[in-house]
């Protein structure tokens, strides 16, 4: 049974990894602007999609 | 068709102005080049998140020339090495999910911008960009040209780096692992099974969650011990002291435990209690990012003015560099600085950021002009008398009151309770000791920790930030911004409201307008509103919106001069409106000198005058009048007492009215009223009351834009919700009662833990269950009866 021993360790070494990364991110600032993000990440390159803004890229890459 | 809105900005396009364009609609010039700007870009997504998301582009020629200045420059740049440079701007502007997309696409539309990201809640952008490709000043017209024109002010120029203090956030991460990793680790021991595997895991076990307990004990609840300590230096009891207490004992008591191997100890509900007090601080700091309490007039003067050299050359310097003597150039829509007098002939001043007061004041040349003032009209020049820290309005922050902490101004409710709650604590440990040192010395002891334990006041802890940080957000929701959970107190105690007139219960939006004089036939009408058309003079733009809608004719030949009126000619008429000097008729025939009114005058026939009164806000004599039952109202004003006896007839008898108040003297008011014992509340807007909302013991700010401008302030309320003011007290008083009922179920909580500990029962496993429940039905008993009493005094409104 001194699996034991190694399991719990296991276990609290994986936390502890988790707990690490959720300092490094609080302290790079993610946690500043809970909003701007839930916004940001339903934008694409929405600017490709349209038709006629194609022709004007094509435009001005003739200009 | 003019119904339809301006694709760009979405205001209503008047007739003959709309400008088509690429199959959209627009209203005006800027708004069409803004469109153009974004489709040759490839940006017209823009239009597709929202609609008319913009803002029509205002001129600013001129503006931001101070940004070529180097030492400014580094001053407002967050970041600089080589050529990569950072920079914030403020934008008030920002509100949907178009600006965050237009903003960070910035580097499309200029070379050397490499990234741009928004934080929306706090209506900031930050740009990185190469100082090689692109200045400062070009991304600050750029910005401009869109719509989305940076607010730059003095405040920038000192702030510099601001350090988020995320330690609260780190606290509570650390409480939180240790409280789960221990939960999980003690589980077996809360089932007592005699078991051989678990027993001889048992001492592996209990070192983990010794261990795990540590840094819980040590840094997230270092606070309370901080706290504690201070208030036992200052001799003032408050919650803390319990808390630490019971946080000390439980830490040893179960080190000791452990040690002797008489037990688990309480580790998991001590790494629980800290979680969970750290959770309810969490809850009650409810920040509104994009607001700002503390301003002062940084956030409003400019950084920089055009100050004329001896050579008559221009140049851009620091408004703290300048000094006595120095002649200023102050343009359209630029602020004044600092006290100084007036060069050029005429100027139009608006105060309306310092008193309120929305008509702007004419100067003469050689008159004085106060700080604070914003130039309408031409250019003008000025010569300086105080430099800015000096100036009368400035002053006004050097007074005491604006460098006290506010926090230490006031006791809260939880430290009332606990003076008393701590002492008795204390006795009935020391008695429960007393009494079983007789029995048995172990049991002794371990009831008097016990005691300490159980009754460490957490739920008593809980309760007042969980209900404060409820009804923080329930107001917020209702346009009501607190600056902190401390004010809905302040609220509550409230006896007396002072309210300012200018701006405060009058509205600087419309104006209650009456023509007096011959009357006007239709033409006539027709033909002053066309001439009014062309004035941007704040009296000319209202009395414009007040005249009925009629069509555009040409006006042949316009004139405005400046602190006089407009004189022009249209359709063969001459027509002049104005002062009654510049009309050309006596002051008498005029009637009183006090109103404020425009004369007209058409070709040599005098009309009559259109007289300005001060409108006041809706619901103003209702909310008078409720309030009078309760409280003592007062009417404080920097104006003549011209519209005394209009006011007594809105307001309710025994409301005070006192006039011709300077802002130290608004100040020195509130403290006598203090003095005389009365809490007291002051209701105001300007930067003139500013003085006033600091001393007063809760200051609430009116503002018509949240998102502009504020004087430091405990609240800020949107202009519109003004009428209801009453329920928001009648909410704060209700937030005490509920306090008041859970105190009573958690000590009902603490006298059931209190009869485990004293009898010498106390179990881990029951403290661990105690603790937890008491937490558990506290915070929803405390949601629910917030919620409950903001929709139920809804109702009855």
């Amino acid at each position: 049974m001194s699996v034991i021993y190694l399991l719990i360790s296991v276990s609290i070494f994986v936390a502890i990894g988790f707990f690490i990364a959720f300092i490094i991110a609080v302290k790079s600032g993610q946690y500043d602007d809970d909003y701007t993000p839930s916004v940001r990440m339903l934008f694409d390159d929405e600017t490709k999609i349209t038709p006629q803004n194609n022709n004007s890229t094509i435009e001005e890459k003739q200009v | 068709m003019s119904e339809q809105g301006c694709f760009h900005c979405g205001l209503t396009i008047a007739k003959n102005e709309e400008i088509n364009f690429d199959g959209k609609k627009f209203c005006c010039n800027g708004c069409k080049t803004v469109y153009e700007i974004f489709s040759l870009h490839d940006l017209t997504c823009y239009y597709d998140f929202e609609k008319s998301p913009g803002a029509t582009p205002q001129d600013i020629q001129g503006k931001y020339d101070f940004l070529d200045n180097e030492a400014i420059l580094s001053k407002l740049l967050e970041f600089q090495e080589g050529n990569t440079a950072i920079v914030s701007l403020n934008i008030p502007h920002i509100h949907c999910s178009s600006c965050i997309w237009i903003l960070e696409n910035l580097n499309r539309i200029q070379k050397g911008i490499s990234i741009s990201q928004v934080n929306f809640p706090e209506k900031r952008v930050r740009v990185t960009f190469n100082s090689d490709v692109v200045s400062l000043k070009s991304i600050a017209y750029l910005l401009s040209s869109i719509g989305y024109e940076p607010y730059i002010s003095l405040e920038n120029y000192e702030a510099g780096k601001n350090n988020v203090d995320r330690s609260l956030t780190y606290k509570l991460g650390v409480a939180f692992f240790c409280f789960g990793n221990i939960m999980l680790l003690s589980f077996p021991e809360y089932f007592e099974i005699k078991e051989f595997w678990l027993d001889n895991y048992k001492p592996f076990f209990r070192i983990l969650i010794f261990l795990l307990a540590l840094p819980s004990f040590l840094y997230s609840a270092s606070g309370y011990y901080v706290s504690a300590y201070k208030s036992i230096k200052s001799r003032m009891l408050n919650i803390d002291i319990p808390i630490a207490l019971g946080i000390i004992v439980m830490f040893v008591r179960s080190t000791f435990d452990i040690v002797m191997n008489y037990g688990s100890g309480f580790f998991d509900s001590l790494t629980g209690l800290v979680f969970f007090m750290l959770l309810g601080k969490m809850f009650q700091i409810k920040t509104y990012s994009f607001l700002s309490f503390e301003r002062d007039f940084k956030s409003y003067f400019p950084i920089a003015v055009t100050k004329i050299n001896m050579d008559t050359s221009e140049e851009s310097v620091a408004i703290y560099d300048v000094v006595k003597g120095d002649r200023l150039l102050i343009r359209n829509q630029e602020l004044i600085p600092v006290d100084g007098i007036l060069i050029s002939e005429k100027a139009e001043i608006d105060y309306s950021f310092v008193t309120g007061e929305a008509v702007p004041i004419t100067k003469k040349s050689g008159d004085k002009v106060f700080a604070g003032g914003k130039q309408i009209g031409k250019v003008v020049e000025m010569e300086v008398l105080h430099s800015v820290s000096q100036s009368y309005l400035t002053q006004l922050w050097s007074n005491e009151i604006f460098q006290k902490n506010v926090e230490q101004k006031h006791k809260t409710i939880t430290d009332k309770i606990s003076r008393y709650f701590t002492p008795i604590l204390l006795l009935i440990a020391f008695a429960g000791f007393g009494y079983w040192i007789f029995i048995d010395t172990n049991t002794a002891f371990n009831v008097f920790t016990a005691v300490l334990i159980v009754a460490c006041p957490c739920a008593l802890a809980l309760t007042a930030p969980f209900t404060f940080g409820n009804i923080l957000r329930i107001m917020g929701r209702q346009k009501m911004y607190l600056k902190n959970a401390l004010v809905i107190e302040q609220l509550a105690k409230v006896d007396t409201i002072v309210f300012d007139k200018t701006g405060t219960i009058t509205t600087n939006k419309k104006s209650n307008i009456v023509y007096e004089g011959s009357p006007i036939s239709d033409e006539n009408y027709l033909l002053i509103k066309n001439v009014l058309r062309a004035s941007n003079h704040p009296l000319s733009r209202m009395l414009y919106d007040f005249l009925p809608d009629s069509k555009r004719l040409k006006v042949d030949n316009f004139e405005e001069i400046t602190g006089k009126g407009i004189l022009a000619s249209i359709e063969n008429k001459t027509i002049q409106i104005g002062s009654a000097a510049f009309i050309g008729i006596s002051d008498l025939e005029a009637g009183e000198i006090e109103k404020t009114a425009l004369h007209i005058k058409i070709d040599t026939e005098y009309y009559g005058q259109f007289n300005f009164q001060n409108q006041y806000r809706d619901g103003l004599a209702a909310l008078f009048l409720t309030l009078s039952k309760k409280y003592q109202l007062k009417v404080l004003s920097g104006d003549n007492d011209g519209e005394r006896s209009n006011l007594e007839t809105i307001l309710p008898k025994g409301t005070e009215l006192i006039f011709n108040q300077k802002p130290e003297q608004k100040l020195e008011y509130i403290k006598k009223l203090q003095e005389k014992g009365c809490s007291v509340m002051m209701v105001g807007d300007g930067l003139n009351d500013a003085g006033a909302l600091a001393q007063s013991n809760a200051g609430i700010s009116i503002s018509e834009n949240v998102n502009v401008f504020s004087p430091a302030c405990d609240a800020i309320l949107d202009a519109h919700e003004f009428s209801r003011l009453d329920y928001f007290l009648k909410l704060s008083q209700k937030s005490i009662l509920i306090i008041k009922m859970s105190f009573v179920l958690s000590l009902l909580y603490n006298v059931i833990g209190l009869s485990f500990a004293v009898t010498g029962n106390l179990l881990p496993l029951v403290a661990a269950i105690i603790m937890p429940l008491s937490t558990i039905t506290i915070v929803s008993f405390v949601t629910l009866m917030s919620n409950y009493f903001s929709s139920s005094n809804l109702k009855s409104l």
